[in-house]
């Protein structure tokens, strides 16, 4: 579904990725794990055109990334759910909603989409008129996923879903993703809570220092002592 | 001093609360501008005053009062998109001084370009609406007109804002910049819906003002500091607390004129205005909403 081969990209003269190859199947759950300032953010960033890429190739089901503008990116499928939320603090959930549904495609199914996400999460029905800046930090990531869902994606990337989050809750945005897989959609998820991320992703990337340093299903990489002691504590 | 709390006292209000309409209609579209751009228009008033030629050009060629209107509406929403196309965009990047400057130098261009062809006359359409008795209080049929249009058109685009894609998505813009492309914003077309939607209620103002003022090459000089001073009372990107600031000021020029001079009303709204800024420099209402 998504590929990538030999992606380079910076912020000016820093460069974050080194020719990062990888791909996500339909249906797969793709975890990209590595330690802090690894390039993880700065790869979803990259895939959905926040960043550009400086070299390599990016397609989505054959539709070239990297020629596509930012703003169209989401039409190809691909749905952002960034670092920290990012929800739209003073606008209510449900407008939150509706302006995850901004594609035209989107907006004729904004109802029945609705009804899928407030099936989904049913505590974001509760509180659909509240502004999303009053919500808690569960039904901030909630909200985030939702928003995410209301342009009828097939890929889903989620970066560090349970930052910030009390170790309860992040058990819950855990359960949450797994529920998305579920559901059928492609998930592809960056996470510094390594443990807890193989525990559900299908494979998985180690990115450290802006290269993809090994990658393996979940169970090779979680068995890999090198993996345990650098990122597992154990 | 005259001032007791008798008919004329009253009437002094309603007349502050008349005028407010207009005064936060103009307000409305700076503070939409620099709430979704964040870029203020220096010119704002100018580009009134270009709505206020423009109904007077068609006006003289016998065009009916209703199509001038809505010509005068259309030229300055194209003059609001232009403005941003031409001017605003390849400044957005820059320092906020500089994007002063640029539209304060379209300030005088256009004023030059309104002296040019229309001359320094004052000019006028000739519609004058006359007024309306109250008990002993007299009130003049224009201003009524004028803050019914302008209460109307503030709740249109209020559900605008509230109701549609891209209303919701001007809101959101100005909340969060970065990450509007995730969803599918185009950013670029959305700053140029505003300066259109702000050009337009600029348009729409000239509309009301050809009703009750003379048209010169400075009329803006005359209204463009009092609805800055607005803006910024009420917060500048506060479309609430503009409206809030437009009756407080209109109050205070209103009540004030009618007690002392008309010069004074004016003078202690200014007052008020420094004493506030002093106490409170984000405005009343201060932050964006």
């Amino acid at each position: 579904m998504l590929e990538l081969a030999e992606v380079d990209a910076g912020y000016g003269s820093f460069q974050a990725l080194f020719s990062v190859s990888m791909s996500v199947k339909a249906g797969e759950a793709v975890a990209v794990i590595g330690s802090n300032g690894a390039g993880k953010t700065t790869l979803l960033r990259v895939i959905s055109g926040l960043l550009p890429a400086s070299a390599g190739t990016m397609t989505m089901q054959g539709v070239s990334l990297r020629t596509t503008p930012p703003h169209k990116v989401i039409e190809t499928g691909i749905a952002h759910v960034p670092e920290g939320r990012r929800l739209f603090p003073r606008l209510s959930v449900e407008s939150n909603l509706k302006i995850g549904a901004y594609i035209p495609p989107a907006r004729e199914k904004f109802e029945e989409r609705l009804g899928f996400v407030y099936g989904l999460f049913p505590r974001l029905c509760e509180r659909r008129a509240q502004l999303a800046g009053t919500l808690s930090g569960g039904e901030q990531q909630m909200c985030a996923i939702a928003r995410a869902l209301m342009s009828g994606p097939k890929l889903v990337l989620l970066d560090e879903p349970s930052m910030g989050l009390a170790p309860v809750i992040v058990a819950q945005v855990f359960e949450l993703v797994r529920r998305l897989r579920d559901e059928g959609y492609t998930v592809l998820i960056v996470e510094q809570n390594v443990r807890q991320v193989l525990k559900f992703a299908d494979r998985a990337y180690l990115l450290e220092a802006g290269r993809i340093k090994t990658s393996g299903t979940s169970q090779q990489l979680a068995e890999s002592d090198e993996i345990r002691r650098a990122y597992m504590g154990i | 001093m005259d001032c007791q709390l008798d008919i004329f006292f009253l009437e002094a209000v309603l007349n502050g609360l008349l005028l407010a309409g207009l005064f936060a209609l103009l307000a409305l579209g700076l503070n939409l501008i620099f709430g979704v751009i964040d870029v203020v228009w220096i010119c704002y008033a100018e580009l009134v005053m270009v709505g206020m030629y423009g109904i007077y050009a068609v006006d003289k060629l016998g065009v009916p009062f209703a199509l001038a209107v809505l010509f005068g509406i259309a030229l300055v929403a194209l003059g609001g998109v232009l403005l941003h196309y031409l001017v605003i965009r390849p400044v957005l990047d820059s320092a906020p001084i500089n994007q002063l400057l640029v539209t304060g130098g379209v300030l005088f261009v256009l004023q030059a370009a309104a002296t040019m062809a229309f001359g320094i006359d004052f000019k006028n359409i000739g519609i004058r609406l006359g007024s309306v008795s109250v008990l002993d209080m007299s009130f003049s049929y224009a201003r009524i007109v004028t803050f019914g249009v302008a209460i109307a058109a503030m709740l249109l685009l209020w559900v605008f804002l509230q109701r549609t894609y891209i209303g919701i998505a001007i809101r959101a813009i100005a909340q969060d910049r970065a990450i509007m492309p995730l969803m599918g914003v185009d950013q670029r077309r959305i700053y140029l819906v505003t300066s259109g939607i702000g050009g337009a209620l600029a348009g729409l103002a000239a509309a009301l003002m050809v009703l009750q003022f003379d048209i010169y090459p400075q009329i803006g000089l005359q209204f463009g500091p009092l609805i800055f001073m607005i803006c910024v009372l009420g917060g500048l990107g506060n479309m609430i607390g503009g409206f809030v600031a437009a009756v407080i000021i209109s109050e205070f020029i209103a009540v004030g004129g009618s007690c002392f001079a008309t010069e004074w009303g004016y003078a202690i709204a200014f007052l008020f205005f420094m004493v506030v800024i002093f106490i409170r420099p984000q405005g009343l209402f201060g932050g964006k909403s």
